[in-house]
């Protein structure tokens, strides 16, 4: 087994064209191997979510992690772009399809690519994992307890995030969702009614719920860490993507 | 969970941020999510900042629900003696 790695800061070609910052980890040695788009949290493009791009390369594949926000603060510290990112609205979807193509086209382009890319998202992320897998041609689909793919905002709601309801009959990818039975945004319902919808358009998913856990159990540096479960977790990610990604 | 909730208020006061330097602060912004540093799993978060002066211009505060309450009755107070004059 060979676990040597390495990761670099580089520029993808997001949405609209733009140079976009990226994070890319990449296993040592040739291809062919599949590739992993890794979307952040809303915290931000910090050090916890580049540990998770690195684990992928560890696992085997080409996994990079775009700076969602680095339009609204091109070199700020993570915390700082998350901040302002979050005043300016959040991020729209049309940019993040853009920039989570931009990742995919970036590392279908490595000579180690077997022309596989997967995407997973935490949180937000979560969602716009499945955002992404309905509207560009990824392999598979991870959701980490994504809010509002099923269910409604509040009212008054200041960011502008809909659910996905109306784009789920597009969804292009199997997808795996990792969910805590603990959780309110997605609650054990938002899962049972996504996986309805799933079922009933016949889409290929898988769904897993742990119990006496919430959101965020994979954040190992946050009091919502939930070590069964983000165990089990890891190993459903890595049979999932072995099993969509492999060569 | 991941409430986005965000609620944004214009304001007109000063902080004393980065570098230890104080500046003049223009927006608030206000979330109950969760948190960049605290050990909660959501908290009361509030940036007090100066978007003209890029990101950094920020000072961020995440405070648990419990303490961000207190703080509202003590904010409270404190007007409610301050303008009595």
């Amino acid at each position: 087994m060979n676990d040597s790695l390495s990761a670099h800061t580089v520029r993808i070609t997001g949405h609209g064209g733009d140079q976009v910052e990226a994070y890319l980890a990449r296993p040592d040695g040739e291809g062919p191997r599949g590739g992993v788009v890794v979307i952040h949290h809303m915290p931000g493009y910090d050090r916890a979510t580049k540990e998770i791009t690195r684990r992928f390369a560890e696992l085997g594949y080409d996994a990079i992690c775009p700076n969602l926000h680095w339009r609204d603060a091109p070199g700020a510290a993570p915390d700082d772009a998350s901040a302002t990112a979050r005043a300016n609205g959040g991020v729209p979807d049309d940019r993040l399809i853009g920039d989570v193509g931009g990742a995919a086209a970036h590392l279908r382009a490595l000579a180690t690519s077997n022309g596989k890319v997967g995407v997973i998202g935490y949180c937000s992320g979560g969602r716009q994992s499945v955002l992404a897998a309905c509207n560009l041609d990824l392999d598979a689909a991870v959701d980490c307890y994504g809010a509002f793919v099923v269910g409604t905002p509040p009212d008054g709601h200041p960011l502008q995030v809909t659910n996905l309801v109306d784009q789920l009959p597009s969804l292009r990818a199997p997808l795996l969702g990792l969910f805590g039975k603990e959780d309110s945004y997605p609650s054990p319902d938002q899962v049972a009614e996504l996986d309805g919808i799933l079922t009933a358009h016949s889409k290929p998913h898988e769904f897993h719920s742990y119990d006496d856990t919430g959101h965020g159990f994979f954040a190992v540096d946050r009091p919502a860490y939930r070590v069964a479960a983000a165990n089990d977790g890891w190993e459903k990610i890595a049979a999932f993507y072995a099993t969509h990604l492999g060569s | 969970m991941c409430t986005y909730a965000t609620m944004r208020s214009e304001i007109d006061g000063s902080a004393k941020g980065p570098g230890s330097s104080w500046f003049h602060v223009t927006d608030a912004t206000v979330y109950f999510d969760h948190p960049v540093h605290a050990m909660a799993e959501h908290t009361l978060n509030i940036d007090f900042a100066n978007p003209s002066s890029g990101p950094s211009a920020r000072v961020a505060v995440e405070l648990t629900a419990a303490s961000a309450r207190e703080l509202l009755v003590a904010i409270q107070a404190a007007l409610d003696s301050g303008t009595s004059f």
